[in-house]
């Protein structure tokens, strides 16, 4: 369980995001309130994972604002970061001690991780990696989870630990958007990225036009 | 930070840490010398220091490109950039890291490995001195290199490129402390010099490095 109660909304005002050069979704709206658990949802390719990349502050934004900033967000990405050659122990420990989190058992707990603290991160099966990497949100302590397809390779069981997390996080007062192409039992809500997308290929590309700009 | 650190220098550690492949490399340059050269031991001493000190830039140069290129491939760097922890202070850790694996330990291991190239005994001292002094530029100015190539996939040549004019400076200085010390000369200018550029490293290129980072994480 979170330990410490949240009281963080997710207010994304106008957002546009850009991949590649090219901006990919524009007018981006979105106001989470506190225990909601918002559902990410749209074509592959779309941009889900760039708008959360944007969010959690890992590259800028084209245009709009998200609030609140990168100090209260955890992301969770596609890849897990864990370490091949640590085992799941080092790896939480490691991850406790960037949060500032005192002790690990939290986050073993939340996802019956008694059994593999002592294998090292590349004996995992893809589920377990996964399982880890989800732990890693329990130590962060932030109130706004950001989740990228956390669903992919987690068994039934796995699915069910994560939705019961989400919910301690949601009773805490927290905040999580997920990106996920099944629906999440605990999910309150939808924002189809669908219609904010802007024309394949058809939006202007920005950053070719400053490097145009820059070699005129 | 200081988790960063100790996860780091256990990695490297641990079985395909990288720990070795630096300085077994440096061990095989030294080792192999004299026999390439030929038993004259006036020309080996005359070299030593000049072949002691490229081989340490080689062998801190090889490793470069896992310092951020591990971490990038397996999702934790950018873990790390949305923890909240600055990036300069990753830049600064991975750079101590670096340092410590291969800089710190080729300043205690060079003295040794020179008696192969038939290092005069006045000279330990002085290239000893100027690895301490000299190598954490290197370890420095090739971490702001990988924060820049990190985006690339085997982005290890364009480092090579990118860093070695940055080292040339470092080598000329810390190879010319070690060249005055081994024939007797005084040794106090280059010395000084070579440790205020490593002190100018360690000022200015974490700031570098994390803008760099801050482009390549996108």
């Amino acid at each position: 369980m979170p330990a410490a109660a949240h009281d963080t909304s997710l207010i994304l005002t106008d957002v546009a995001v850009a991949r590649g050069g090219l901006v990919r979704l524009s007018g981006v709206g979105l106001e989470a309130a506190p225990g909601q658990v918002v559902g990410l949802r749209g074509p592959n390719g779309i941009g889900k994972t760039t708008l959360l990349r944007a969010i959690a502050g890992l590259q800028p934004l084209v245009a709009g604002q998200v609030n609140p900033g990168r100090d209260a967000v955890a992301y969770a990405s596609h890849a897990d970061g864990i370490k091949a050659t640590l085992t799941v122990a080092e790896n939480l420990r490691f991850w406790a001690a960037v949060y500032g989190a005192a002790d690990i058992g939290p986050a073993v707990a939340a996802f019956d991780l008694d059994g593999l603290l002592d294998r090292a991160g590349g004996s995992l099966s893809a589920g377990q990696a996964r399982r880890c990497g989800l732990a890693r949100l329990v130590l962060s302590g932030r109130s706004v989870w950001l989740l990228d397809e956390p669903t992919v390779a987690l068994d039934t069981a796995g699915i069910a630990q994560l939705g019961a997390l989400l919910e301690a996080h949601c009773a805490a007062g927290g905040v999580a958007l997920v990106s996920s192409h099944a629906a999440l039992p605990v999910e309150d809500r939808t924002l189809d990225l669908t219609g904010y997308a802007s024309g394949q290929g058809a939006a202007t590309p920005m950053a070719a036009t400053a490097f145009d700009e820059a070699v005129e | 930070m200081i988790a960063l650190i100790l996860r780091d220098l256990r990695l490297a550690i641990r079985s395909g840490g990288g720990f070795g492949l630096g300085l077994a490399f440096f061990l095989i340059v030294i080792v192999l010398t004299p026999f390439a050269l030929g038993p004259d031991t006036g020309a080996l001493a005359r070299i030593a220091p000049g072949i002691l000190w490229l081989a340490a830039l080689l062998a801190a140069l090889l490793t470069l490109d896992r310092v951020f290129a591990l971490d990038r491939e397996d999702g934790t760097l950018d873990l790390l950039a949305s923890s909240g922890l600055p990036l300069e202070g990753v830049a600064l850790a991975k750079a101590a890291v670096h340092w410590a694996t291969t800089g710190a330990v080729l300043t205690v291991l060079a003295p040794a490995l020179g008696l192969l190239l038939a290092l005069p005994i006045q000279g330990v001292v002085p290239l000893a001195l100027s690895l301490l002094a000299g190598t954490p530029a290197l370890s420095l100015i090739g971490t702001f290199g990988a924060a820049l190539t990190v985006g690339i996939k085997r982005g290890g040549l364009l480092l090579s490129l990118l860093v070695l004019p940055l080292y040339v400076p470092t080598l000329i200085l810390g190879a010319e402390v070690a060249r005055r010390g081994a024939e007797g000369l005084d040794y106090a200018t280059p010395l000084a010099l070579c440790a205020a550029l490593s002190l100018g490293c360690i000022a200015a290129l974490p700031f570098a490095a994390a803008a760099a980072l801050r482009v390549t994480i996108r």
